[in-house]
């Protein structure tokens, strides 16, 4: 027992408990005074008759944590996945574009970094920029991408994939170049008394020694692509993609719907970045890392 | 003898120098030529855009070969080659933008966005008082404030400490934005959503950093703390707190550029009709790109000022941090 409690576990089980009970309660306390109007209007209640309203509201203010629970059961395993009332269909639709934006989010930013870390002009004029840009709201910019794409006739996955690009190139680059520029001058020199020409110093001391860096830079940029993807899917009108139904459930008041977008979201984004986790445990052990 | 590396530096400063100062000149001369005396579109235009483009990219390679020896000629070099860049950017952007004809629906040229910019700033102002002055600073305020008073909460309970971390570290990594509507649904159209949806932004970033900060101290540092029998509190604030410091001045910053996107983005859920995402994703509608840039440029004046505000409180209050001291 002590010695769990000096791991992980249980805390974070307690602390994971202590949301649950607050949220069941913070259900209770928002969606009173809607629910028991209706039960009045029915007749007499008694206050559990009252919690259990709160609890199974059709349009909660507040859906309780089960009721997220059985709506993402019912949108995703009772429905086929092709159809566009699964909850996966949109979930695909988001994580495609956040993949694709991804990937070549990650090879542009590796490319900028290399040419930041070969040229002195673009690393005196260009990393600046990219410095500043990453104090800028860019995500601002996404809507007009989409329409302006759309007038253009590009639609569908690109426009998306596109701001997921923008979005998670900034943190590889950053993270790239300082990893790049992490190997000490020792190294450097001894790579120079090898005769290495640039590239081979780039391919055997760099490139290894900027991995950590990368995968930083990485889980950051893949929850920007994420962001982004959602975010893309706003301003097309809600056709599907995980931001559609957020936006779709605003509209229509859809309180479950909106909170199962959410989580399914959330659940994407934290598999994603243990993914990118996961590569980042291989590749440094194959390095010789040790745990 | 001594004369010798004097008439080198000479030879060596003023060469480059003259150089670099004709070729300005010129670049300058022909830009603004190539600006006032060159028909609208035509291969012209972008003919003249690539010669400009040239000159002045080799500008910019002559000037970051150079290595003043004085501090303040570095200095001012390091802020001269990114403008030049960002400016010969623009020109490239308005050249090739007028030259080839693009639609301003497209893409706008620089000069239609600095028109309408000048010609709408009453409009941008209300924008900026809406969505900045009162949604992302009250959220700001509450959100870095409230994830520092719960970091200094947990602090008192390593168990809370050890439970509490994991999740701030997954809950910074989630789309938080996504909350937006369900904000917008229980705070309304005007801005206290929009700080609601900041709060929560703000709140978790702030909570991991300083949790992170108030372990930095070295248990060393703390052990002298204790021959000095300092309370909790004494330690805290003369010890761990300034100790802190860089980390949650990373909070800080990085909460800066979240509050701005979260505000905006949530404008995108329903607002009043004012606010910086509103007119983004109208004047959208109305295919008014212009005006969009105009609006986006407000949004980066804001989010690179905050940021180096902020920056700037940071070197004044950690002066004694290696990363400031060194400069």
């Amino acid at each position: 027992m002590k010695r769990r409690a000096a791991g992980r576990t249980l805390p974070v089980l307690t602390v994971c408990a202590a949301i649950l009970v607050l949220w069941y309660l913070a259900a209770i306390g928002m969606n009173w005074a809607t629910e028991t109007d209706k039960l009045v209007r029915a007749g007499d209640y008694s206050v559990t008759d009252a919690i259990a309203a709160t609890w199974s509201a059709r349009r909660p203010v507040l859906p309780a944590p089960h009721q997220i629970v059985a709506e993402l059961w019912k949108t995703t395993v009772d429905v086929k996945p092709t159809s566009p009332r699964s909850l996966l269909f949109h979930a695909w639709v988001t994580l495609s574009s956040t993949l694709l934006g991804f990937v070549f989010g990650s090879i542009l930013g590796i490319l900028i970094a290399v040419g930041i870390l070969f040229s002195r002009t673009l690393d005196k004029a260009l990393m600046p920029w990219v410095v500043i840009s990453q104090t800028i709201p860019i995500l601002a910019i996404a809507p007009m991408i989409i329409v302006v794409l759309n007038s253009i006739g590009v639609q569908g996955l690109l426009p998306k994939a596109f701001i997921s690009t923008y979005l998670s190139f900034f943190p590889v680059t950053v993270g790239m170049v300082k990893g790049l520029r992490a190997p000490d001058r020792m190294l450097t020199d001894l790579m120079h008394t090898y005769s290495a020409s640039p590239l081979q110093t780039l391919m055997k001391l760099r490139f290894p020694a900027s991995l950590p860096f990368l995968f930083t830079g990485m889980k950051v940029g893949v929850a920007a692509a994420l962001v982004g993807a959602i975010v893309g899917e706003l301003p097309t009108g809600a056709v599907a993609g995980l931001g559609a139904r957020l936006l779709a459930g605003s509209y229509y008041g859809q309180t479950i719907q909106i909170w199962s977008a959410l989580v399914m979201a959330s659940l994407m984004a934290a598999v994603l970045v243990w993914l990118v986790g996961l590569c980042e445990k291989a590749a440094l052990k194959r390095q010789g890392a040790r745990p | 003898m001594s004369e010798a590396p004097l008439a080198q530096a000479l030879a060596g400063k003023s060469s480059p120098g003259t150089r670099i100062g004709s070729l300005a000149l010129l670049t300058v001369l022909f830009a603004l030529w190539a600006f006032v005396s060159l028909p609208e579109g035509g291969w012209l235009l972008v003919l003249a855009a690539l010669a400009f483009w040239t000159s002045a990219l080799r500008l910019t390679v002559l000037l970051s070969a150079l290595e003043p020896q004085s501090k303040a000629a570095r200095r001012g070099l390091s802020v001269a080659i990114p403008v030049l860049f960002g400016l010969t950017f623009l020109f490239l952007w308005e050249f090739v933008v007028r030259g080839l004809d693009v639609p301003s629906v497209l893409l706008p040229p620089p000069s239609a966005i600095a028109a309408t910019f000048a010609a709408s700033t009453g409009l941008l102002w209300a924008d900026f008082v809406q969505t900045f002055l009162k949604a992302v600073l009250a959220g700001y305020a509450i959100g870095c404030g409230a994830g520092f008073l719960t970091a200094l909460l947990v602090d008192r309970s390593p168990f809370l400490k050890r439970g509490l971390l994991p999740i701030g570290n997954l809950v910074s990594a989630l789309p938080i934005v996504g909350v937006a509507p369900i904000m917008v649904m229980w705070f309304g159209f005007d801005w206290p959503s929009k700080a609601a949806v900041v709060i929560i932004m703000t709140f978790f970033p702030m909570l991991v950093n300083t949790v992170a900060g108030l372990n930095a101290s070295s248990a060393m540092e703390r052990d002298l703390m204790r021959t000095y029998a300092a309370s909790h509190g004494q330690t805290l604030t003369k010890l761990r707190l300034p100790a802190a410091m860089p980390f949650i001045f990373n909070a800080l910053k990085i909460n800066a550029t979240l509050a701005l996107i979260g505000a905006i983005v949530a404008e995108f859920f329903g607002t009043p009709i004012v606010g910086m995402g509103f007119r983004i994703s109208a004047e959208i509608g109305r295919m008014n790109t212009a005006m969009v840039w105009a609006e986006i440029t407000v949004a980066a004046l804001v989010g690179s000022l905050s940021y180096g505000l902020i920056a700037l409180i940071e070197r004044r209050a950690t002066f004694w941090h290696p990363s400031i001291r060194r400069g």
